[in-house]
């Protein structure tokens, strides 16, 4: 196997010097598909937040073997502002701003870019609006247009299918799973029904981190992993993640 | 109208109109974004804080305006490494610095000997007073300002829109964040001159709330409120030598008004706007008679 993008070790993390997260360990390779689930607190934004950089961790560390990867990030909707008076194109390429272009004009060519995801995630005519204006799935469609405009080799994405509605869901899925042909993608989501179906591999993560190297999970394997999910909210347990017992 | 015209050949008047028009534009630029972020209440509290700085800086008998621009930095700065770090509520240090400013400043004021400083006009300005030199400061600052408006205008955007995306991105976030902090806190005490303490949020907010009906972004915003914040803030000041009441009051009278009108222009337009296109599809008719399916 090829050296992993982002090598996560004995990361200890939280806020105000109390861990969220305890002890966790994780490697992510290039064209993964990683699934991530646990409790609502359990500390998934906060994994991210370290990977990304933007979260120091206590202790532990995280490091990147090869070059220091390009990753996209979708965060969680509601951690942004909705109403602030930008465009849904100026908010697309944002995504374009790089550590040494950041102060610089943009060039021809990422308009084009932009334009061309515009259309891929369905906002056809809504370039030149406020975000005021879209709705919560349009919203979060410009923030996905934003973390994969600069092709990124690891895409991060905090609960992409809070709002997005229905006739979007299935091009949502097939787009990241075009993207992971190219990608590794690190998915965090509610709905175990869209881990079944997409991911190659998924991560428990409440308070610690239980990885599971394929993307069929048993109600007792997560009961083990102490990685309790809500499935009421989500009517009949999808098949492929969770076997039927009994 | 002879009368108008009459109060534009003296010097005094004249000074007022530019640093009313000076300040209406410095305000426009920073306003922008501090109703953008939402940290308007924040702003209140570098106002407020700034008037122990003036205090001080009397008591010890140094430049008032430079000690209210120390305090203004510091307590911008200081909040907003509170809100990257927050270990306490932000709302309450602001409340917190917001009246012990207001306490320093008037313990200082007392405290000096001799010649005590007009309170009135250190809280609802004086505009009628102001000499060539606050209005040279003044163009210089604005001239920075638009400046750095002009060449950082999307890093400002998206620091302010997504702090931690654009941390993702590379960009120096807390570099930015802190030059605007800065910016604010001087734009802020450099309007005290004209608007005083107590009132001049309202040049950063008003004209920004009357652009944000037409306009959803950023730079729109910013254009807007130029456009309203000098026509109101020259209306206000010509009111207010008419019938001989304080600038600063007199020019949130007309920015309000200015945010009223808009208000009904607004709602009227988006009225016209939503018959023109029903209409035109004959829609109208359809969703009167037709009741909605539902699934
Ligand atoms: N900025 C923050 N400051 C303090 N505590 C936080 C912050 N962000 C999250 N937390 C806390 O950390 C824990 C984990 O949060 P999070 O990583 O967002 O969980 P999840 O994404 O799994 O729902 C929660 O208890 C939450 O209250
Ligand atoms: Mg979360």
């Amino acid at each position: 196997m090829s050296q992993p993008l982002v090598s996560i070790k004995k990361v200890t993390a939280g806020y105000n010097g109390t861990p969220v997260l305890k002890d966790v360990n994780l490697d992510i390779f290039p064209k993964d598909f990683l699934g991530v689930i646990g409790p609502n607190g359990g500390g998934k934004t906060t994994l991210s937040k370290v990977l990304l950089g933007i979260l120091k961790p206590f202790s532990g560390e995280v490091t990147f073997p090869g070059e220091r990867p390009n990753i996209g990030y979708l965060p969680q909707i509601s951690h942004i502002d909705h109403s602030f008076p930008v465009t849904v194109k100026d908010v697309i390429l944002s995504g374009m701003a790089t550590p040494r272009t950041w102060w610089k004009s943009l060039a021809k060519e990422h308009k084009a870019k932009a334009d061309n995801l515009i259309r891929k995630t369905g906002l056809s005519g809504l370039a030149n609006k406020p975000v005021g204006e879209l709705s919560g799935g349009q919203f979060q469609r410009a923030l996905l247009a934003r973390a994969i405009i600069n092709d990124p080799q690891l895409l991060v994405l905090d609960e992409p299918d809070t709002f997005v509605d229905r006739s979007f869901e299935g091009e949502l899925y097939s787009l990241l799973e075009q993207l992971n042909k190219t990608m590794a993608i690190f998915l965090i989501s509610h709905d175990i029904g869209t881990i079944s179906s997409m991911v190659k591999t998924i991560a428990c993560v409440n308070g610690s981190l239980h990885y599971h190297p394929s993307n069929v999970l048993s109600a007792e394997v997560l009961k083990v992993y102490n990685c309790p999910i809500d499935l009421i909210a989500h009517g009949p347990v999808p098949h492929r993640v969770l076997k039927n017992h009994g | 109208m002879q009368n108008i015209l009459s109060l534009f050949e003296y010097q005094f008047f004249q000074n007022a109109l530019m640093a009313a028009i000076l300040t209406s534009a410095l305000a426009a630029l920073v306003g922008t974004y501090i109703v953008s972020r939402k940290v308007v209440f924040i702003s209140g509290g570098i106002t407020h804080a700034s008037f122990g700085g003036i205090g001080i800086a009397y008591f010890f008998g140094l430049n008032p305006f430079l000690g209210a621009v120390a305090f203004a930095i510091a307590s911008s700065l200081g909040i907003e490494w509170i809100s990257t770090h927050g270990k306490i509520r932000e709302d309450s240090a602001i409340a917190i610095l917001w009246s012990l400013g207001m306490a320093l400043g008037i313990i200082f004021v007392f405290l000096t000997p001799g010649y005590t400083p007009n309170l009135m006009s250190f809280l609802f300005g004086s505009i009628l007073s102001v000499g060539m030199a606050d209005i040279i400061v003044l163009a210089v600052v604005l001239l920075f300002t638009s400046l750095f408006f002009v060449i950082f205008s999307r890093p400002i955007v998206y620091t302010a829109f997504d702090p931690e995306f654009a941390r993702t991105r590379g960009l120096p976030v807390t570099l930015i964040r802190n030059s605007m902090a800065i910016l604010v806190a001087i734009a802020i005490v450099l309007s005290i001159r004209v608007m005083g303490i107590i009132l001049v949020l309202s040049i950063f907010t008003i004209p920004q709330n009357t652009a944000l009906l037409f306009s959803g972004k950023f730079s729109g915003i910013i254009k807007g409120s130029v456009l309203f914040g000098i026509s109101g803030s020259i209306l206000g000041l010509i009111t207010a030598s008419i019938f001989d009441i304080p600038g600063s009051a007199a020019i949130i009278f007309v920015l309000t008004l200015q945010f009223l009108i808009s208000k009904g222009v607004a709602i009227i337009l988006r009225k016209r706007k939503k018959t023109r296109k029903s209409s035109a599809t004959g829609e109208e008719k359809n969703s009167i008679h037709e009741p909605h399916i539902k699934e």
